[in-house]
């Protein structure tokens, strides 16, 4: 058993190895139009389908006028098509959307920090029991935050934290300093101890050699870390509907109220407003995917 | 590779300092919290004017488990729990073996297949909650909408069901748009799994003229069991502490898709404060069977290395 690779390294695990590539000379015996193949590409092309019925649906709904409310148009293309459903969502979301970009970007880089200032000293300081404060650390990410939940909303309270994004921020750092903690651990421990070393015998003590060689190279492991608490702390309810309301909270409780809240549900306009409060999450990973990908696999701890 | 060990505060200081924020804030938040719940959990806690102060608290024992654990309504949530949870595990794992095995042969626009299977991981719960609850609509025959429409369209009607309305097994819809979120999750894990499978491994056992089952039960699936027990953990903890997908298509109130975390909510709303930390603490022992032999097995791992 052995630790996971660094994150980018993890990313690159999911690429072909050298010389299988899909352009690869067929393998003898096999046909370029087998039975097999054919089959394969078939059950790729169904599960495609498959996954993306939701996105046809969110899509198509969402431009759908009341024209359309008819059980029996429920799969066709809109008659006409309206923008009134993205109009009304927008309305009522963007106040939370705001709120959400003030929640997710300082918890995701204080929480970056302390990953990065833990994994750096549990990676290169084996005092005794280290592996003990690793294990209870850890611990952390797999506990039901129900666990905790009563006792936090009364110290909040105590704390005079506001409720909202204040109170959501604090909440994101502290429980966030698991999962940081383990993907930059992992990382500086595929670092090269010459390097530290090095820096060492140049006569500087941990905080410098943090400051000067290890800040810099940790790049990769900081947009790793970054995408993956912005991701969990956008995508967030169970905080969020403890320690916020729609008129302070972020997009998931105001989607939810906007969604669900009214008697009579109008879908078009809920599901402009699942679109429009996913596209930030779904936009970075398109973007950096890469990186996404990485997050994931050092969420798996060991492999 | 460690640092030597030297004595004084010039070695052990700095990275004490670096590291006591969080440590604190873990031992406060993570560890202290949840003994102050399992107090609470052992208390009376059961009005908002207890809650708020105004009127005494007394020790109780383990009266509110007891209550608890005899009571059909929370029962029936565990049950739900189990339900959801095997019905979650287990699909996404076929579901994401199959699609990483599909993956793992050279195979034109890999990336397109791998990014789409994986997509659904970075939307929340909340928003895939808003179009489930619309393809996952009761209704059947002529005012069915949703999947239901979708199955008379395609020649399979027979198929329509209530979905998450049925009172026996309406939990299991709820599973459904988990696994298609997270399936593509568990096949990124297959698949670093088969790629990491080193190339003479599996041209030995040609060599040897094991036949393809032969080749995957002795070689391939031992080499992906610890990437498979992984999943288990991470899902099987997602699985348990289910709440986000439930609150969002079939609302708390609902009795047939209820599980411990959506009681822990109710509870909390009418200040039963005792019996909703009952209910955490509950949940925490559940996640922690799961979760603490395999912290304790990476550990030691860790330390033997």
């Amino acid at each position: 058993m052995t630790a996971i690779p660094a994150p980018t390294a993890a990313a690159e695990v999911l690429k072909r190895r050298p010389g299988t590539a899909p352009t690869a000379v067929v393998p003898p015996g096999a046909k370029r139009f087998g039975v097999a193949r054919t089959l394969r590409y078939l059950l790729l092309l169904f599960f495609l389908l498959a996954v993306l019925i939701p996105v046809y649906v969110l899509v198509v709904t969402s431009f759908k006028g009341p024209g359309d409310a008819s059980p029996d148009r429920a799969w066709t293309w809109p008659q006409a098509w309206t923008v009134d459903n993205w109009r009304a969502a927008w309305t009522t979301l963007s106040p939370a959307i705001l709120r959400t970009v003030q929640m997710v970007v300082p918890a995701a880089i204080i929480s970056s920090f302390l990953g990065s200032m833990n994994g750096f000293v549990l990676s290169r300081w084996r005092f005794r029991g280290a592996n003990l404060v690793f294990t209870l650390i850890l611990f952390g990410m797999f506990i039901p935050y129900q666990a905790v939940m009563i006792p936090l909303l009364k110290i909040m309270l105590g704390m005079n934290i506001p409720n909202g994004i204040p109170s959501l921020i604090l909440l994101h750092v502290i429980y966030g300093i698991p999962i940081t903690t383990l993907i930059f651990r992992n990382y500086y421990e595929s670092v090269p101890a010459e390097l530290i070393e090095a820096a060492r015998v140049d006569g500087a003590g941990m905080l410098r050699t943090y400051r000067s060689i290890v800040l810099p190279i940790s790049i990769p492991s900081f947009v790793v870390v970054l995408i993956w608490q912005f991701t969990s702390a956008w995508n967030d309810f169970l905080f969020a509907v403890f320690f916020s309301s729609s008129q302070n909270g972020p997009v998931t409780i105001a989607l939810n109220n906007f969604a669900n809240g009214a008697l009579l549900q109008n879908y078009g306009s809920s599901m402009a407003g699942a679109l429009l409060a996913s596209a930030p999450t779904l936009v970075v990973y398109i973007v950096l995917g890469r990186y996404f990908i990485g997050g994931l696999m050092s969420g798996s701890v060991k492999g | 590779m460690s640092v030597r060990h030297r004595k004084g505060l010039t070695h052990w200081g700095p990275p004490l300092l670096l590291i006591s924020p969080s440590l604190i804030l873990m031992g406060v938040f993570v560890y202290g919290l949840i003994g102050v719940n399992v107090a609470t959990s052992l208390t009376d806690e059961h009005t908002s004017a207890q809650s708020t102060g105004q009127a005494p608290v007394t020790f109780v024992g383990v009266q509110n488990y007891n209550d608890l654990l005899r009571s059909p309504a929370f029962q029936h949530s565990l049950r739900n729990l189990l339900l959801y949870t095997a019905v979650f595990l287990i699909s996404v794992l076929v579901l994401g073996f199959i699609w990483a095995w599909l993956l793992d042969k050279p195979v034109h626009g890999e990336g397109i297949f791998r990014s789409i299977y994986l997509f659904p991981m970075a939307v929340s719960f909340v928003a895939s909650g808003v179009v489930w609850r619309w393809l996952l609509n009761s209704n059947q025959g002529t005012s069915a909408s949703g999947l239901n429409r979708l199955f008379q369209m395609i020649g399979l009607g027979f198929l329509q069901n209530p979905w998450w309305n049925n009172p026996n097994w309406g939990i299991a819809a709820i599973a459904l748009p988990a696994v298609w979120q997270l399936s593509g999750y568990v096949m990124a894990l297959f698949l670093a799994g088969f790629r990491g499978i080193p190339d003479e491994l599996r041209e030995a056992g040609r060599i040897d003229g094991a036949s393809e089952w032969k080749l995957y039960r002795h070689v391939i699936f031992p080499q992906l069991s610890p990437v498979a027990l992984s999943a288990v953990i991470i899902i099987g903890h997602m699985s348990l502490k289910a709440f986000d997908l439930i609150m969002s298509i079939s609302k708390p109130a609902n009795y047939q898709t209820k599980v411990p975390a959506v009681d822990m909510y109710t509870l909390k709303g009418s200040y039963n404060f005792a019996n909703a930390a009952a209910v955490g603490t509950i949940l925490l022992v559940i996640v922690a069977l799961l979760v603490v032999p395999y912290l304790v097995r990476t550990a030691r791992a860790e330390k033997n290395r």
